[in-house]
């Protein structure tokens, strides 16, 4: 089927979709957004996180077919090419990246996660992003980079 | 070969992004804008896709196959079976007797019996199940003690004895002792399970040979076995880096390389593989599950006088790495403690069980398992702090291992023991009326606070950094110094493998400080580079590091040459010593060029970093085997809910034996994250295979540990310069992951009061539904001609130049 | 395979009458799985995610009406008064993103016997409402599972809404896992408290091939409560029918060994939840009383 939708405020246009191909598969093989990742292709692990008509989801668990006509953020339009958003940022100077490949999820989570609760408490820090695994850094550094996001966002304060 | 190496960086202003400090990784921006490209993010016009058909079977006769339609299927390039190998079919990381294709025999579930290149990913599946496999399934042996049955059904021709090393030091048999504690322990099959999997693109090259861009963690090694495999010269194999998602040793055996190369070669296209999570499992070697027997003698003081020990590895149905793993395991076996009459017999066997090789501690986390918790129970037996007993008995510089080998590094054991327990325990919580997710279990809602109770662990271990065993693994790396926009710029070019721990950001420190300039640019890492052995051991920071160290030193005298001549004119020398720091060329304290104007021409040098020489095991397994050593301790606070089983670990305190820590916040990033898979190690993490057949292999049943698991880890730092390395440093990538696991089963002991014999433990252990496993003693000692892996004395051919 | 998308509820059910073997998916968080994995090779997908009203949630005369398509992550926020046990089941699901997908229709229609919705269902005595070109139906909860993944849908019905009485009194529910968050339950247990019934009501999860009521342990608790006056004059429960009760529970469980955990553990862990599910729920209800 040929599908139309809006991918980073782009719109687009993708013939031959098969019905039961996932929007991860779409984004990745189709539209060639690499950044948006398989790890598990189940939904167990976020590295294929992304935004659904501003909804966080895992795009290996969505049709292409159900993201007809809807509006899809990843990883590469978080912000203007060139430049890097609070979240992004934070990461960096937190440390928080290792291997990178589950870093793409997490950084939308954290991105959604900030916008609905501004200064998140650690517990929620945790329960927010449980479904993003991560191998290499133990999550310190993640949730560190959380706080440091929610700071520069303007919003939090020193200490958790 | 000599090499001389400073130990200590040469000064360089703060805030240059050198050595010890805590710099921003240089592929961060890529990795956090998704533009970083990953090997399963590789494309190449026209690619094809190659899929494997895998055995079900974990031990069965293949009696015939029937590819024909498969090879119909409209869009399926090529199908490939053993009879369609081109070249030598089988490979090994230190044997090579794993077939490339199985010929008629598998030995293990998910054993690759073909290949299929097709235009999508599903085409190429489809094709591989429309393979028709005529399966005689055999009698497997699952179990590694009744591998050693001599009426086992045998892997291989010698038996299934891989290897069997044999260490005798002091008077094991004569010692005496006021108490003797015996213990039976077992640890189950963890898999690395890197966030990234398997995946790899093979391209034919207009020569006739390959260009191949992996994920993997030792190109040259690589490079080695896939050549003889695809009949071509090694300079016809061309390997290049492609981002790698994680490792932990899953990648330090062939995955994908040489079926996608095959692939690439027969259809004249470029193709591509990737592992989906179940055939990753299935697709690379895990750790070695273990039972181990000890038996520890002391007298009142608490002054160790014995340890015996027998350690039986199941290396399932291929060596991969295993001789190494079980010569380590085996130098370990008693612990970081200094002990006179020690006897260790450590036995790795052939099983159908999933093959198992390397993996972060290789070897190490389990018997630190076991000699912890024997630690705790002689402790007990005695009256003893188990804090103080350990302390007694601690290893330090002098100390003898029970390989004979004095340890002349630092080993700051004291240190690191009373780090932990000095640090402040995480303060109380009252049991009721927490937020829920401060209670065991998490979201589930099970508690509000009922039967809790908390516990307090400790574990002490150490690894070798560095191959072992007469292994020579030095390193190459290249670096040229240019000026760009009138910019000084090094460039560093190795072969080793950034895999997520940090090593291109500590190589770019290094050239930082040695050549006092601040741009620094890596190029990517291919097989034109000269070897720098695998990523893995600890290694690289040492390896590679002292690598770019020594380049950078030869491109300082380069530069020095050139001053020499264009102030001095020739024939003279500048006074020394000569120093690079702030874009200046310094003689004897002076600054006497800057550095733009020496570089009229580019400077490359190209060094090659050996670590000191080490020998095998005599006949008494006495031998200075390992280069260094790195120390570490854990101590683990935890609350159980004693009725349900379910855990909270509260907080992890990490002493570290660093040497020096070149980038800190990289150092603590290590050791979290090494923190995490040894809690998972402990607490949920096991690739269950059933008669050879593995039932779990998704990240739904193989459960790693989330953040709502992980705790806050307080990471210290002895850093006590390890003489004769590159700025003193040590190896620690692996050094959390020795010790965790021992440390959180221990706390979990202390809150319980369970004997919890077995790692991972599991809420039936927990709640005393299920009692520690038990055993009928250890097995008798095989038969075997020497300390070397058993293939070696029945002439099989080595792969490498001696032992991994 | 063809790919539906009905823009009404009509439409939805004029294509799964006209296509037998049609797959519906909602949120999709079940079915993308065995897609992904090809263990599913339907000849239609019939996606219901463009069907307006069928996520609504609505109150009438006692009763919820909770459409199918209503994800988990608006249960969580929409029902801790109404259905308590459920908000609370809702919160144990995986993560953000899969509750913001998933939906309690599709665990119905998945029918695991580890979903998580479920055991509060049976627990409230919801009634699952299915609809057909032919009209609609209702099926009491414990009705609908014949086995595992197995219900009494016909190929041309779907699943519409979950209707359930309005919580009167406390419910709970807690679920056990081989980890602290993301798990499929090892077990898990709701309870409700029917005071304007006099009725109780179980539900229990991942311990037998459907979720189970625990038939006894609701009889025997009823009497307790009844024969004491205790619904009218709540006082704290002794501890012999506090083990009692947690007997009963067992006693209804048929758990099996599997690679998430053994059968003997299912069996203890269900006896702890049990006792502790008890004794939350009942002093709620000493402290709060009927609604």
């Amino acid at each position: 089927m040929r599908l139309h939708l809006t991918v980073n405020g782009e719109p687009r246009a993708v013939d031959d979709v098969g019905a039961d191909e996932s929007l991860l598969s779409l984004l990745r093989d189709r539209i060639g957004l690499a950044g948006t990742k398989n790890a598990c292709e189940q939904g167990e692990c976020g590295s294929c996180s992304v935004y659904l008509d501003g909804t966080l989801v895992c795009s290996c668990l969505v049709l292409a077919g159900q993201a007809a006509d809807r509006d899809v953020v990843t990883v590469e339009g978080l912000a203007p090419p060139g430049t890097l958003d609070p979240v992004q940022q934070a990461f960096i100077s937190a440390g928080a990246v290792q291997c990178g490949f589950c870093t793409p999820g997490l950084v939308l989570a954290v991105d959604d996660l900030i916008r609905r609760v501004p200064d998140p408490s650690d517990e929620q820090i945790r329960e927010a992003l449980a479904g993003n695994l991560c191998r290499c850094t133990g999550y310190q550094k993640i949730i560190d980079a959380v706080h440091l996001a929610a700071e520069g966002a303007g919003n939090g304060h020193h200490g958790h | 070969m000599a090499t001389t190496v400073t130990e200590r960086a040469p000064g360089t202003r703060r805030g240059a992004g050198g050595v010890g400090e805590s710099v921003p990784r240089v592929d961060a921006v890529p990795k956090v804008t998704g533009t970083f490209e990953y090997a399963s993010d590789l494309r190449a016009e026209g690619m094809l896709f190659g899929a494997v058909l895998r055995s079900p079977h974990a031990s069965a006769r293949i009696l015939g196959v029937d590819a024909t339609a498969a090879a119909a299927l409209p869009g399926v390039h090529a199908v490939l079976l053993a009879a369609d190998l081109p070249g030598k079919r089988t490979f090994g990381l230190n044997f090579d007797d794993q077939p490339v294709l199985a010929d008629g025999l598998v030995r293990y579930h998910g054993e690759p019996v073909a290949v299929v290149a097709a235009d999508t990913p599903a085409l190429a599946h489809r094709a591989a199940g429309l393979i028709a496999v005529d399966w005689a399934p055999l009698p497997a042996v699952t179990d590694m003690e009744a591998a050693l049955a001599a009426d086992a059904p045998r892997l291989f021709d010698f038996g299934n004895v891989l290897r069997h090393v044999h260490i005798v030091h002091g008077s094991p048999e004569q010692a005496t002792a006021d108490v003797w504690v015996e213990g039976y322990y077992e640890t189950g099959m963890q898999d690395q399970a890197p966030l990234g999997p398997e995946a790899g693109l093979a391209i034919p090259a207009a020569d006739g040979g390959i260009d191949l861009f992996v994920a993997t963690q030792w190109l040259h090694v690589d490079r080695e076995q896939i050549a003889p495999c695809l009949n071509l010269p090694l300079e016809k194999v061309r390997i290049s880096l492609a981002g790698v998602g994680g490792a932990f040793g899953a990648r330090e055996d062939i995955h994908m390389q040489i079926h996608a190369s095959l692939l690439a070669l027969r259809t004249g296209r470029p193709v591509k593989m990737s592992f989906g999570r179940e055939e990753s499992f299935l697709g690379h070697v895990h750790r070695h599950p273990a039972r181990i027997w000890l038996r520890h003698g002391a007298n009142r003081d608490g002054m160790l006088v014995a340890v015996d020990a027998r350690l039986l590895f199941d290396g399932g149905a291929y060596s991969s790495s295993s001789p190494a793993v079980v010569g380590n395991a085996a130098t370990f076996a008693a612990g970081p403690y200094e002990v006179p009459n020690v006897r260790i017999e450590g036995t790795l066997v052939f099983t159908n069980n999933p093959p198992c090789g390397a993996m972060r501690g290789f070897g190490a986390p389990q018997v630190c398992f076991a000699h912890e918790a024997q630690m705790d129970k002689l402790a007990a037996v005695l009256g003893m702090d188990p804090v103080d007993l350990r302390l007694r008995n601690a290893m330090h510089t002098g100390s003898v291992l029970p390989t004979g080998q004095v340890l002349t590094g630092s080993a700051p054991v004291r240190e690191l023991i009373e780090l932990c327990a000095q640090a402040p325990l995480p303060e109380p919580e009252p049991a009721d009326g927490r937020d829920q997710l401060r209670y065991p279990g998490g979201t589930g809602n099970v508690t509000r606070g009922e039967g809790l109770r908390t516990g307090v662990g400790y574990a002490v271990g150490f690894k070798n950094t560095a191959f072992s065993e007469g292994f020579d693994d030095a390193a190459a790396a290249r670096v040229t110094l240019r000026l760009t926009d009138g910019v000084p710029v090094a460039e560093i070019h190795t072969a080793a493998v950034e895999m997520g721990q940090g090593l291109t950001t500590v190589l770019a420190q290094i050239a930082r400080t040695e050549l006092g300039l601040h741009e620094v640019t890596l190029r990517t890492a291919d097989t034109s580079a000269g070897n720098a052995g695998s990523t893995s051991a600890s290694r690289q920071s040492m390896m590679a590091g002292g690598a770019v160290q020594l380049a950078c030193h030869q491109v300082r005298d380069r530069l020095a040459e050139r001053a020499s001549d264009r102030i001095l004119g020739g024939g003279e020398t500048l006074p020394g010593p000569v120093e690079l720091h702030d874009g200046l060329l310094f003689a004897d304290g002076e600054p006497v060029a800057g550095l733009a104007d020496l570089l009229t021409e580019p400077v490359a040098e190209t060094a090659v970093y050996h670590h000191r020489p080490t020998a095998g095991f005599d006949e008494h397994g006495q031998g200075d085997v390992h280069v260094t050593f790195t120390f570490a301790a854990e101590r683990a606070v935890v609350e159980v809910d004693t009725e349900l089983g379910m855990v909270r670990v509260l907080h992890v305190t990490a002493a570290i034996d660093a040497g020096k820590v070149l980038n800190p916040v990289g150092f603590e990033g290590q050791i979290e994250g090494g923190t995490a898979q040894g809690l998972g190690f402990a607490l949920m993490e096991e690739l269950q295979a059933e008669n050879g057949t593995v039932r779990n292999p998704s990240f739904t049943d193989y459960l790693i540990p989330t953040f709502l698991d992980m705790p806050p880890v307080d990471t210290r730092a002895v850093e006590e310069p390890d003489p004769g390395v590159p700025y003193g440093l040590k190896g620690i990538g692996e050094a959390p992951s020795i010790v965790s696991t021992a440390a959180i089963v221990a706390a979990l002991r202390d809150a319980t009061g369970r004997e919890l014999n077995r790692a991972p433990v599991t809420p039936d252990d927990l709640i005393g539904l299920r009692g520690p496993r038990p055993t009928s003693g250890p097995p008798p000692v095989p038969d075997v001609p020497g300390q070397w892996p058993v293939p070696y004395y029945h002439n099989r051919s080595s792969t490498q130049q001696g032992l991994m | 395979m063809d790919f539906l998308q009905p823009k009404s509820w009509a439409e939805a059910l004029e294509a799964r009458a006209a296509l037998p073997g049609g797959l519906p998916v909602a949120g999709g968080t079940d079915v993308l799985v065995a897609l992904n994995f090809r263990r599913r090779h339907p000849p239609a997908i019939i996606d219901l995610g463009r069907v307006p009203g069928l996520d609504e949630v609505s109150a009438d005369d006692g009763w919820l009406r909770i459409g199918a398509a209503t994800t988990y992550d608006r249960l969580m926020t929409a029902l801790p008064a109404d259905f308590p046990a459920l908000a609370l089941a809702a919160r144990t699901v995986g993560s953000p993103q899969i509750r913001h997908r998933g939906t309690i229709g599709g665990n119905l229609g998945t029918a695991s016997p580890a979903g998580d919705a479920l055991p509060p269902l049976l627990a409230a005595g919801a009634q699952i409402e299915v609809a057909s070109r032919a009209g609609t139906r209702r099926i009491a909860a414990p009705d609908f599972f014949t086995g595992p993944k197995r219900t009494v849908l016909a190929p041309d019905e779907l699943i519409s809404a979950v209707h359930v009485p309005r919580a009167r009194g406390p419910q709970q529910f807690a679920k056990v896992g081989p980890r602290n968050a993301m798990v499929i339950a090892v077990c898990s247990l709701a309870l409700a408290l029917h005071p304007d019934h006099r009725r109780v009501g179980t539900g229990i999860g991942s311990s037998g091939p459907v979720p189970l009521a625990a038939t006894e342990a609701e009889r025997f608790l009823e009497g307790v409560l009844s024969a004491e006056g205790l619904w009218d004059a709540p006082r704290p429960l002794s501890a012999s029918v506090r083990a009692d009760f947690a007997r009963f529970v067992t006693i209804a469980a048929r758990p099996v060994d599997d690679v998430r955990g053994t059968a003997a553990y299912r069996t203890e862990a269900l006896r702890v939840l049990a006792g502790r599910v008890l004794d939350w729920a009942w002093a709620d209800y000493c402290r709060t009383g009927a609604r």
